[in-house]
């Protein structure tokens, strides 16, 4: 991994460089008391005052709603019109994403490309670059590193920046896809000090439970009290799988336009719903939202890290950010070890 | 504080009530509290941040089917209750409500609906200022800009319908969104679906809506979608009255209507 520095002050013109290369930049963007990604128009639209962006930067390759083919009926036959990878922005670059939500695509791909590779996913992953910073600030909410992720990790991203001190950042190049951004524009760049130490610059995340404990306990409760007692509150909104980077649900819709032919839909899902495993014979195999909430976290903490060898959670806090009543995962998490 | 404890151990004790739907302190908030020990009652806070409705887990069956119930209400979780009985939601005396009179007395227990009623005409609501001040800075907008506005907001929301589980109202068991044959509304996200999803939610909450806002301080996304149905209270109530009693004002009909066209 190469190492350099770059200036506050040139962060802004490398990145108004990249973007008159013709890439899309999305990065977050401040609005009404919340951030959120967006893609900017110059860069000066970018924020980085927050700990957290409301949503995480899944999107980018997991897209809330997206076309997978369409069709159209022609005189008794069916002409399909697969995928077209060309609808895709040929090349993007994410700024200013966490350590956790980078961490992220790695469950992502885990999932979209088991057995079988999804194809809108890998185009789109294809053409995302990413360009992290090191958090310099935690909330209550944050507990990456209970779950291997760090404040600092370069998991994930192809360059990661961290702040050292007012003045500039440390530059880790991480990737092929980290090195030719950086080697594009090599003038913002000065060679990094040796002596640069990145710990003392990153937030104190608290180690708040051990995963291979929790993961262990969880395993053997199926059919613990536990899952009916944590989620009472729990309302069964899609508010902390929509937020979640590691979420990746989806729906099947079809957007018929007339009996002639219409559009094949993928659009985001939750686990939490109750609609979510209904059956049309009017069963529910997970009819309560004690099953719902058993089946969020034993898929995330046991079942990922078992067939995929990867957690479904990085710690970013958001579910518990954005939950209406509370439900702050790493205090429930907690009480998993205590059982 | 410690006068609802008792009172609720004592009910839980006397098997009077199974469970209690009261608050605990959260994170950084009260958070809703489903209490049905003495153990967990010992949890149990109720003060002026208090402000959740947690009047949306009344009709709940899965919570609350065939168990007698106890409620710590709040001013507009009380308004919505009134509203649920009106609606055949609840019986009368099914629930143990307590509230907080105005007069500084302390806890009270609310057994009648003729009481709930009273305490919501003696009690002042709180404060709207911030959803007025909201209204009136869209209302000054031209209606292009108004239009800008409401489209940029509208074409965050992602459809984890937060803002539909938080509403004490929203209690259907099959909501319109989800629909397919016909599909009313596409369920996907998208601005154009996510308004038509917006209008739907809040045109069903007409002289029903209890303006307690917790649509959206569910939002994960902070949408203001609740100044939606702050502004058509106003209006129902400005061109109907109260709506006490009176339920849906787009489905209830009445044969001395002063429009003819619907006659
Ligand atoms: S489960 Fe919660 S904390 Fe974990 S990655 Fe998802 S949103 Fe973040
Ligand atoms: S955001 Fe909270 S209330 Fe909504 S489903 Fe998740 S845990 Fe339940
Ligand atoms: S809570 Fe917000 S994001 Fe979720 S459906 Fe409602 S308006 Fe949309």
């Amino acid at each position: 991994m190469e190492q350099k520095y770059i200036p506050k002050s040139s962060i802004k013109a490398w990145l108004t460089s990249i973007k008159d290369d013709g890439k899309h930049i999305y990065a977050p963007v401040a609005e009404n008391g919340k951030t959120h990604f967006k893609r900017v128009k110059s860069v000066d639209e970018i924020s980085m005052g927050h700990v957290q962006t409301a949503q995480s930067a899944k999107g980018m390759v997991f897209p809330r709603t997206e076309k997978l083919f369409s069709y159209v009926r022609q005189q008794g036959d069916v002409a399909l019109q697969d995928y077209d990878p060309n609808d895709i922005p040929c090349s993007t670059v994410v700024f200013g994403l966490h350590p956790c939500d980078a961490a992220a695509f790695k469950p992502m791909t885990s999932v979209f490309n088991w057995g079988s590779e999804d194809k809108p996913f890998s185009e789109r992953m294809q053409r995302v670059a990413l360009v992290s910073i090191s958090c310099s600030k935690c909330d209550v909410f944050c507990f990456c590193t209970s779950v291997n992720g760090h404040p600092g990790s370069t998991e994930g991203s192809d360059i990661l920046l961290t702040a050292i001190g007012d003045d500039g950042y440390l530059v880790e190049i991480i990737t092929e896809k980290g090195k030719a951004l950086a080697d594009k524009h090599a003038e913002f760049f000065e060679a990094a000090a040796t002596c640069i130490s990145k710990e003392e610059h990153l937030a104190p995340v608290p180690v708040k439970f051990s995963a291979g404990e929790v993961q262990r306990k969880m395993a053997g409760a199926f059919e613990g009290e536990i899952w009916k007692k944590q989620p009472l509150r729990c309302l069964g909104c899609g508010a902390c799988a929509f937020v979640c980077p590691a979420c990746t649900c989806f729906d099947i819709q079809e957007n018929a336009k007339g009996s002639n032919g219409g559009d094949r839909m993928r659009c985001w899902d939750s686990c939490g719903f109750s609609l979510f495993t209904l059956h049309t014979s009017g069963h529910n195999p997970r009819g309560a939202q004690s099953q719902r909430w058993r089946q969020r976290l034993l898929h995330k903490f046991c079942y990922m890290p078992e067939r995929l060898s990867v957690r479904g959670c990085t710690g970013c806090g958001r579910c518990s950010r954005a939950c209406p009543v509370d439900m702050n995962l790493s205090e429930l998490l907690n009480e998993f070890e205590l059982i | 504080m410690n006068e609802l404890k008792s009172k609720v151990k004592e009910l839980l004790g006397s098997k009077e009530i199974d469970l209690f739907i009261g608050y605990e302190q959260g994170t950084r908030l009260p958070r809703p509290l489903l209490a049905a020990s003495c153990e967990e009652a010992d949890r149990l806070i109720f003060d002026e941040y208090c402000t959740g409705n947690l009047a949306v887990y009344l009709t709940r069956k899965d919570l609350v089917g065939g168990k007698k119930v106890g409620i710590a209400a709040s001013y507009y979780a009380m308004r919505s209750i009134s509203r649920l009985l009106d609606e055949n939601q609840l019986q009368e005396g099914a629930v143990k409500i307590f509230g907080l009179p105005p007069d500084g007395a302390g806890l009270k227990v609310f057994e009648t609906v003729a009481e709930v009623k009273q305490h919501l005409q003696e009690a002042p609501a709180p404060p709207k200022q911030v959803e007025d001040g909201w209204v009136k800075e869209i209302e000054e907008m031209p209606a292009a800009e108004r239009w800008r506005f409401w489209a940029s907001e509208l074409s965050k929301c992602f459809r984890c319908y937060a803002c539909r589980a938080a509403c004490p109202m929203c209690y259907c068991t099959k909501c319109i969104v989800e629909v397919n044959r016909p599909q009313w509304v596409q369920p996907w996200a998208a601005t154009a679906s996510n308004m038509e999803w917006q209008i739907n939610r809040v045109m069903h909450m007409a002289g029903r809506c209890a303006d307690c806002g917790a649509c959206g301080a569910a939002c994960p996304l902070g949408l203001p979608v609740h100044i939606i149905a702050h502004k058509m209270v106003e209006m129902v109530t400005q061109n109907f009255g109260e709506p006490a009693g009176k339920g849906n004002v787009l489905s209830t009909f009445s044969p001395n209507d002063k429009e003819n066209f619907i006659r």
